[in-house]
């Protein structure tokens, strides 16, 4: 794992799209994080992270100050941790999610997770440079779960782009 | 054109073969090496692929091939891939790509992934079963090509393509995923179910070992000799 095409990306992102995806998830533990029944899970975080760190197309993700992710963040409930990120685009979102080693850890969410009967991933457009904060994340999922996708919140499955989200080129 | 008669287009031999190279390349294909591959001349392998094209078999592009550009780098050349879109002719209709959607869709929801991996792999035990034992990576590498997976031998070390039989370490990725309209619309779900029902097929002869290795393009699934060291362990020398 090399982050060399960070670094050859990095004159192309000055000039890269105005807008970036942000995405935000709660997932409900089914043991706490030291349990042995979770030690699998817990294994994956620092592999799959440096994964993401690295991945083409990634902006920023949400770390817990002094520690290397989030999983102590408890915004949703103290079983319930959470995974926010910020995109390029929803191509490199997908590619990330479903199409690197991210999605072992996403077979085996059954194993760790209990299910959600509502929308437990939702997506948003951010301008470019914005740092989304917690609280935003909490509502953009809330008004997904109350009014379905739209283009302020809004899921891979139904989509929207920046434009449909008000955020017109500039 | 409806789905049968671009279908019927590749009952033509040339027009077969044309198509059978580019969809295995896996890369843009040029004309000229087009028409080595199915031994017929430039003009009319150009024909055959731009046929191809309006029936939205292949997709067209344009790209220069000496890798060069500014002037004198001479004018693209045309180049052609598979297209994405499918192609699928049911005789009496049916639809089994709704159905399927549909169970997925049911399935995920009720949270059912442990019950459908364990359907999967019983399903690839009792297809191996009938395939008869699978001995090497070789073996499995056809039984994969007849199922449509359309693998294709990576050396780790390269990460480029070889031969069969080629180097210890090989690794066979396919560059087909046969569910994957279901797979995209439920990934965790349906690559689960794929896995398990590839672990079933291996089964038994304990030579090939399969497990998840998703890239862009590719079958999230890499199949390998059982033993072989997992890649993030490169030998040293």
């Amino acid at each position: 794992m090399t982050d060399d095409h960070r670094t050859a990306d990095a004159p192309a992102r000055a000039e890269g799209p105005r807008h970036h995806l942000a995405q935000f998830n709660v997932a409900t533990l089914k043991f706490p994080l030291d349990d042995p029944r979770a030690a699998a899970f817990v294994e994956l975080l620092d592999p799959v992270n440096a994964l993401a760190d690295s991945a083409p197309g990634f902006v920023w993700r949400l770390v817990e100050e002094g520690m290397p992710d989030a999983t102590g963040m408890r915004p949703a409930g103290t079983d319930v941790i959470v995974t926010f990120s910020v995109w390029e685009s929803q191509e490199a979102l997908w590619d990330f999610v479903y199409k690197s080693v991210h999605l072992e850890s996403m077979r085996r969410r059954r194993e760790w997770f209990h299910r959600h009967a509502e929308a437990h991933l939702v997506l948003w457009w951010v301008p470019a440079g914005h740092v989304p904060t917690v609280e935003e994340g909490m509502e953009r999922l809330a008004l997904l779960r109350e009014r379905g996708p739209s283009p302020r919140a809004f899921t891979f499955a139904s989509s929207y782009t920046a434009e449909e989200a008000g955020l017109a080129p500039v | 054109m409806e789905d049968i008669d671009a279908i019927a287009l590749l009952q033509d031999p040339v027009r077969r073969r044309l198509y059978e190279f580019v969809a295995a390349l896996g890369r843009e294909a040029g004309r000229n090496e087009a028409a080595e591959a199915a031994g017929v001349s430039r003009t009319l392998a150009a024909f055959h692929l731009d046929k191809l094209v309006d029936a939205g078999l292949l997709e067209a592009g344009s790209r220069r091939l000496t890798g060069r550009s500014g002037p004198g780098a001479g004018r693209p050349a045309k180049v052609y891939r598979r297209s994405a879109a499918e192609r699928g002719v049911s005789v009496p209709a049916r639809d089994y790509g709704t159905a399927a959607v549909l169970l997925a869709e049911a399935a995920e929801a009720a949270g059912l992934d442990v019950e459908l991996r364990d359907a999967a792999r019983r399903r690839g035990r009792s297809l191996a079963a009938a395939d008869g034992p699978c001995g090497g990576l070789a073996e499995f590498e056809g039984m994969l090509a007849r199922r449509g997976y359309e693998p294709v031998r990576e050396c780790e070390e390269s990460r480029g393509e070889c031969g069969p039989g080629e180097g210890g370490g090989a690794v066979v990725r396919m560059r087909n995923c046969p569910f994957h309209v279901v797979a995209e619309a439920f990934p965790p779900l349906v690559c689960g179910m794929n896995l398990a029902l590839l672990e079933g097929l291996a089964e038994g002869g304990g030579r090939v070992r399969v497990r998840m290795d998703a890239r862009p393009g590719w079958c999230c699934v890499v199949a390998e000799e059982a033993g072989s060291a997992p890649p993030s362990k490169n030998n040293e020398d």
